[in-house]
């Protein structure tokens, strides 16, 4: 039997450039991301000083200042989309476990979600405008809650969805057996059997609104103040850091950059936290 | 509680099966059910509000749009004028600009995504195989404001020194392409727009590739080595080919991504309204011109970027949907 030598080296040339590309290509990736980490701290580290906590937004072309009003006005933005869009999107999620495989509509919204999931932010924050800044006459952290939701829900619903989606039948026919209502097998069995994973959801839907700033441009606008009124236009870090990185004056620059690393800083580690999160619930 | 009731009840039947007994068990049967319904119908209510939303997004967007459509008609999807004084609208300098960074994106990311996906599946050591996929998928969660600072400060001057003035000595004399090459080399730009919006598609892409190569059954793959196959023969012969529709679903889903991006390309288009004639010319997308001028906005102009964002969130919903379907399929094939 004779082997056609050069066939073959031609084939594992052309193997060996394909697996060299694909490793280039994974060199690619990394090294964006490990670049994009450095100039954030190289420009960032610099701006974190005492101030950035307890002091305001300067004025154009003033010295100094911090970011006080547009931390707190983030926080209190993400806390109350927080508030709000967890018990909807969980029960909205056992709902699609529970029913999910009984109805259209069920079918219809799962997939209307998956695609809400990647829906142009910017669009959510007209809509909101439209809805609930326009009729009230002003912008109001609200209506930023308002928008943040709308990416929120669909995110924890369909992590809950998948997580419950794990939980073996046997506990829930257990229960069944046992003569436990529905809504307390959805709830006290499989929801708490899911807990972790449903928390993954959580922290992934907090990671994903608190980087988000095309919604927030029309709805919580910003306020260059200290304020906790929810109802006015509220300071948050996105905004001030678009603001800021597109004026000319070095300060706000300066200040921008700090932002950045903070919420970049804060959305990779609830990643990370997430992820520790599934993977204690996978090895238990 | 019901549990207790339901046990207790059924010792005494057991005892004596009497009226009153199987009465006690119907009145708890009956709450639960009762209980049920509600359950059901609150859990279900909560569900339906996202499709209440969807449509909410539709009419609100369109109700406001309508002053422009019912001005310009069909004509304003291909007018090209944008003149906010005199209150002349066209909606063809943002769709250009947001179809060719979107689609220079797509032209860099699918390669390259298609090699990280490789990587991951076939080539990278096992123990590797999960921090190298946490840190793409880590890559994926970066805020895309980032990218946009990102690309001004970092990515524009380095792309003017090192891209754009070399391509424009070598290619912008050239007949045919060399037009392509031609403008300010600023760094800002349809080009520099679609590169930025690559590095943040990348992740996205990458990260369906690799769960739908996943999904190969190890058989097939098995049987390709058992013949003799290389590496790259496996992943271009029988993966690629088996993952087929799944491969398209995630770079629609990375297309959809990018159509509706608003910060990373804000930040590095240049934002002028004019159509733009080079890879390297300022332009805007629908979303820029939303961020930009959504502020300012009165009247016509309010309601035409109105009719943008319609157009945009109509384009987007049409292109997530297409890729969810072919996910959805390829998915379903695994289970046959």
């Amino acid at each position: 039997m004779e082997m056609n030598n050069q066939l073959y080296t031609k084939r594992r040339i052309v193997s060996s450039l394909g697996l060299a590309f694909s490793m280039a290509a994974m060199a690619v990736g990394l090294a964006v991301l490990l670049w994009i980490l450095y100039v954030l701290f190289a420009n960032g580290l610099s701006a974190l000083d005492g101030n950035l906590l307890t002091s305001d937004t300067p004025a154009p072309g003033t010295d100094g200042g911090g970011l006080r009003n547009a931390i707190v006005g983030s926080l209190m933005i993400v806390g109350l989309t927080v508030l709000v869009s967890t018990p909807v999107g969980i029960l909205a999620g056992v709902y699609l476990t529970e029913y999910g495989d009984e109805s259209k509509t069920a079918e219809l919204t799962r997939f209307v979600t998956d695609i809400m999931l990647s829906a142009p932010s910017i669009v959510l924050g007209l809509f909101v405008y439209a809805i609930a800044v326009a009729t009230v006459g002003n912008f109001s952290g609200y209506a930023g809650s308002l928008a943040l939701s709308l990416i929120a829900v669909p995110v924890i619903m369909r992590t809950t969805e998948n997580m419950l989606r794990l939980v073996p039948g046997s506990l829930r026919e257990a229960a069944f057996a046992l003569g436990a209502p529905r809504w307390k097998v959805s709830t006290f069995i499989t929801l708490r059997a899911a807990k972790s994973g449903v928390m993954t959801g959580l922290l992934l839907a907090v990671a994903r609104i608190s980087g988000e700033t095309a919604p927030l441009l029309f709805t919580a606008l910003n306020n260059q103040f200290f304020s906790t009124n929810m109802g006015a236009p509220m300071a948050n870090l996105p905004v001030v850091i678009f603001q800021f990185a597109m004026s000319p004056y070095d300060n706000w620059v300066r200040l921008a950059w700090a932002g950045a690393l903070l919420i970049t800083l804060t959305v990779l580690v609830l990643n990370v936290l997430a992820r520790v999160f599934f993977r204690d619930k996978v090895s238990s | 509680m019901s549990l207790g009731s339901v046990m207790s009840s059924q010792k005494l039947l057991r005892e004596e099966p009497s009226q009153a007994v199987s009465a006690d068990m119907v009145a708890v049967a009956k709450k639960q059910r009762l209980q049920d319904f509600f359950f059901h119908r609150v859990t279900q209510a909560f569900s339906l509000l996202v499709l209440a939303a969807l449509l909410g997004i539709i009419f609100s967007l369109f109700v406001n749009a309508w002053p422009t459509f019912q001005k310009f008609g069909f004509h304003f999807l291909w007018r090209v004028e944008w003149d906010i004084v005199n209150e002349e609208f066209g909606a063809a300098i943002a769709i250009v600009g947001t179809m060719a960074s979107a689609g220079i994106a797509l032209l860099l990311a699918v390669p390259l995504a298609f090699g990280v996906a490789v990587f991951l599946t076939e080539t990278c050591p096992v123990w590797l195989r999960r921090p190298l996929g946490t840190s793409i998928e880590l890559l994926a969660a970066v805020p895309s404001i980032i990218y946009g600072m990102f690309g001004l400060f970092v990515f524009a001057p380095l792309f003017a020194d090192y891209l754009q003035v070399p391509l424009q000595k070598i290619l912008g004399g050239m007949p045919l392409v060399g037009f392509l090459f031609g403008g300010a080399t600023n760094g800002m730009g349809i080009l520099a727009a679609g590169i930025v919006l690559a590095f943040m598609v990348l992740p996205f892409v990458a990260a369906v590739m690799r769960d739908v190569f996943e999904i190969t059954p190890p058989i097939l793959r098995e049987s390709a080595y058992g013949l003799g196959c290389t590496t790259w023969e496996v992943v271009r012969k029988v993966v690629l080919p088996y993952t087929q529709k799944g491969v398209i679903g995630g770079i629609m889903l990375g297309l959809g991504r990018a159509l509706g991006e608003t910060m990373a390309v804000t930040f590095v288009i240049g934002n002028a309204n004019r159509m733009p004639t080079s890879l390297f010319s300022p332009g805007t997308s629908i979303a820029s011109v939303l961020a930009n001028e959504f502020g300012e906005a009165e009247d016509l102009h309010f309601s035409t970027l109105f009719a943008l964002g319609f157009l945009l969130f109509v384009i987007t919903f049409v292109v997530l949907a297409m890729a969810k379907m072919m996910i959805m399929r390829a998915e379903k094939a695994k289970g046959n």
